[in-house]
Parts: structure tokens; sequence; C-alpha cells
């Protein structure tokens, strides 16, 4: 039997009837036509599927869609102002720190996260933190240097 | 797509409690889910019923009381316990264990008592907790339990705990004075589940360095964790040495049952368990008070140097 489920993503409030068995990811993705968020290894192994619920990165695709229910998300969608890349975004692209782009709403959606708990980390805590995310392309170490970056940015910004 | 099944998300303990008594063998009950909806979304586990407690908040606490126990409610995520301060600074363990448990997206998602309930024979929480001679609050219509976290586990992804159970809290005692301890896992990245890891907590005599008492858990080389009790009697009543710590990590491998699959040979787990038992007997020596380790290297940091872990 569908379910009732109220979501806010990106600042806009959804009002919708799921599946109890629908994901988290296959609501924003299907249903609501979010499709920057990426369907990947579906076991929580590789962290494309990776938004931010009520301010702590979670992997969408083991989350059931009704337990975000009246809770807070932000996507890949959610982060630029306008046609304004936010600084992390902007970051990722000056260090080439993606080539495909599968992984990378994931990778930007987890750095904001760390970057919102903590502004100024080191190397090794970006490591430690995106360790749950897979990348084929780049080797790593430029998103690394693009979320090291990004750090520099946001605290410029706020000055 | 999950296949399909009645949800519910009751606000309080005794709803959850009363729903899982009517449901029985066809309800089950989810927390964050971090394993459970790998089993179900593979069809390994199906049920009818599917009773989300993530909202219960009651069930969400980290409190540790005047003589120093700690309590956990068995809500609290794994990123909660791993980033509380009086975690960090009275049960040092616990906080370390939790760093490495999966990612971070899976630790601000998943709950300790999700992960004792799916019993998986790799999991970090039960190691420690054994250890640390913790014991679990059980909770049914029919009225309360406790038990020994050791006795928690009965099999791989079996537990003790009946359809109308939920395990409502994590009870850690105060460590004795000159207790120290230190858990290590071995796995190939960092976060990924353990090829064998073990976790102990030693009692140092008030007088002298004579091991008083010793805990052993051996996880990820037997259908639960275990204690390594006949390596425990290797080193209680003794001043602990570098020989009498290489003694204690041949048996405990002896004692070790564990299987062979793609990550590592039976074998080389039981290698790993020898050489886990001496570094982190090291390291929870140390951490009881003992002044100096004759032979030691200084390296009290005590975790593997694998592949650039931090």
């Amino acid at each position: 039997m569908k379910r009732e489920l109220k979501i806010t993503v990106n600042g806009d409030l959804y009002e919708l009837y799921v599946d109890p068995g629908m994901l988290l990811v296959e609501v924003l993705r299907d249903r609501l036509g979010l499709t920057g968020t990426k369907r990947g290894c579906n076991s929580m192994s590789c962290g494309v599927c990776t938004v931010i619920l009520d301010g702590k990165a979670v992997k969408s695709c083991t989350i059931l869609a009704l337990q975000a229910n009246g809770k807070n998300v932000t996507t890949i969608e959610g982060m630029a102002n306008g046609s304004k890349l936010h600084p992390i975004q902007q970051s990722f692209i000056d260090h080439w720190a993606f080539q495909c782009g599968f992984c990378t709403s994931g990778q930007i959606m987890a750095a904001k996260a760390l970057l919102d708990e903590n502004p100024n980390p080191t190397r090794e805590e970006i490591k430690h933190t995106m360790n749950g995310h897979l990348c084929r392309c780049t080797g790593y170490n430029m998103i690394i240097e693009a979320i090291l970056d990004a750090a520099n940015r946001l605290q410029e910004e706020v000055k | 797509m999950i296949k399909d099944f009645e949800y519910s998300a009751p606000g309080t303990l005794d709803e959850a409690l009363s729903l899982i008594s009517q449901y029985g063998e066809d309800g089950k009950i989810i927390a964050g889910g971090q394993s459970l909806l790998l089993l179900m979304r593979r069809k390994l586990v199906a049920p009818r019923y599917l009773v989300d407690i993530k909202g219960i908040s009651s069930l969400d606490y980290i409190n540790i009381s005047e003589n120093g126990d700690l309590n956990i409610g068995a809500l609290t995520t794994h990123r909660a316990i791993e980033t509380s301060r009086e975690i960090q600074q009275k049960f040092r363990i616990l906080s370390e264990m939790e760093e490495n448990i999966a990612a971070v997206e899976n630790r601000n998602w998943g709950s300790i008592g999700g992960n004792l309930c799916h019993a998986d024979p790799v999991g970090d929480p039960s190691p420690v907790l054994v250890a640390l001679n913790a014991r679990l609050e059980i909770v049914s219509v029919r009225g309360e339990r406790t038990v020994a976290v050791e006795d928690f586990a009965r099999d791989r992804f079996y537990v003790n705990l009946a359809h109308d159970e939920i395990l409502t809290e994590i009870q850690v005692p105060c460590p004795a004075p000159r207790t120290g301890s230190k858990y290590t896992k071995f796995s190939i990245l960092e976060g990924s589940f353990a090829l064998a890891s073990v976790a102990m907590s030693v009692t140092l005599n008030a007088k002298s360095d004579i091991c008083d008492d010793v805990r052993i858990a051996l996880g990820a080389v037997n259908s639960t964790a275990m204690r390594a009790r006949e390596a425990e009697e290797v080193l209680i009543g003794k001043e602990i040495t570098d020989e009498l710590l290489e003694k204690a990590g041949e048996v405990a491998s002896g004692e070790a049952d564990p299987i062979g699959d793609m990550r590592a040979s039976a074998a080389y787990r039981k290698e790993l368990v020898k050489v886990l038992v001496k570094r982190v007997g090291k390291e929870a020596l140390l951490r009881a008070g003992k002044d100096s380790w004759e032979g030691s290297s200084a390296k009290s940091d005590g975790k593997v140097a694998l592949l650039g872990r931090r």
C-alpha cells in the first residue's frame, strides 16, 4: 500500500505517495526527476548516491524514502546559486577533479557535508572522510586538492 | 526496488513493541537499515511488515553515570559515538573502533543496536563490547531482560532475540583502575570488513604490573565474535612480557576458527590473530599504565601500517 511522503528537497516541499519499498535515490531520480544523484553499486559501496539529509551525508541507495519523511534533503541540484556554481563545484572544475563525472555529484555532496562540519580540514581528514567514494578516473589526488582549495574559497567568502 | 511490505513508523517504544508482538514472525524491525536493506534488496529477507524504529528518539542517547558506567541507546548512530567527547576521553577504544566502520555516510545513519542485531561475524562493535564485558538490555511486551554481548550472537546473522523483542540499550561497565583497552582490525582498505580483528582489555594489579584480569575478543575468525579464553589464561596472574604475549597470540590463533574466502584464506586469518594479539596487547598494557615496555620500539600507536592507513 502506498504511503504519503512529505519531503523537502533543495528547499522545495514535495508531497507524494510512494511504495514503502522505494529507496530515497529512487524517489529523487524517478519520481522527482532529480537525476544528478546517481545510482551506482546499489549496495552503499561506491558513494555516487550521496545526498545530505538534515545536514548529514548519507547514501540514498540504502535509506527507505519513507525514512526521510519530514526531512530536508540537499542534492547536487541544490548547490549552484542560479548560474553561479557553488565554490566546491568550481573548485572541482579548476582542479580537474573529474573526468567522466559519474562519481562527482556524490563526491561534491560528501565534500559539502565535510566542509560544513569542519571548514578547515587536513589532507588526512579529507582522505578519511572521502573513503566511501570510488572514482575510476582521477586517481583521487585532484579531488583532495579541489576540496582543500574549496575550503580556502569558502573561508574567503566568509571574510 | 524492494519487494512490497507494509510499513509503520511508531513514535514510541511501547507502540513499536505492541506492533512487533502482533506481527510475530512476519514482522521485522528496521533502524538505520545499513545492513537490512542490502538483504531485502537481494530478497534474502522479505518481511510482510516492517516496523521502522529509527525515529524513536528516546533510544538515542549517550550517558555516563556518576560511577563511570556507560549507557548507549540502541539507536545512537555510529557517528555520534565516534564524535562523543566523553566517549573519546573515557572509552577511547569505542570511538577508535567507530571511526573505521564503513564510511562516514553509513556511520551518520546506521546505529550501534542495528549493527549488533545484524550479527555479521565481521562486525566491529561486537568484539570491542565483548572485551569491555558489556551487556544488552532487551525489552518486549512480556518484560525486560539483559544479556551479555558475549552471549547475544549465536551464529552468523543469528541473535538471541525473540520476534517480539527490541534491543534498547548497550551497557558498558566502568573499567577497573589500571585498565587499558585497544582494538585493531586488519582490513585491505580503510573502513572495509575486517579480515581479522582483536580487542583486548587488560587490568593490572594496583601495586605491581601483574595482570589481574584480561579479556581478549577475536572478530571475523568465527561465526560470531569470540573470547580467546585459553589465551587469557596464559596472561592472567603474570607480569606480561613480549614472550608471554607471543605465546598468547599463538594460543589465540589456535582458538580461532576462521573460514577462507575471497578476501583471505583461513591460514592467513589465523596468522593475523597471532600478530594482532601481540600488537593490541602491547598498546592495551601501555594504556593500563605499564610504565615501560622492554624491547618496545615506542610504537605506541599500535595501528597496522598498511596502504597508508591513518
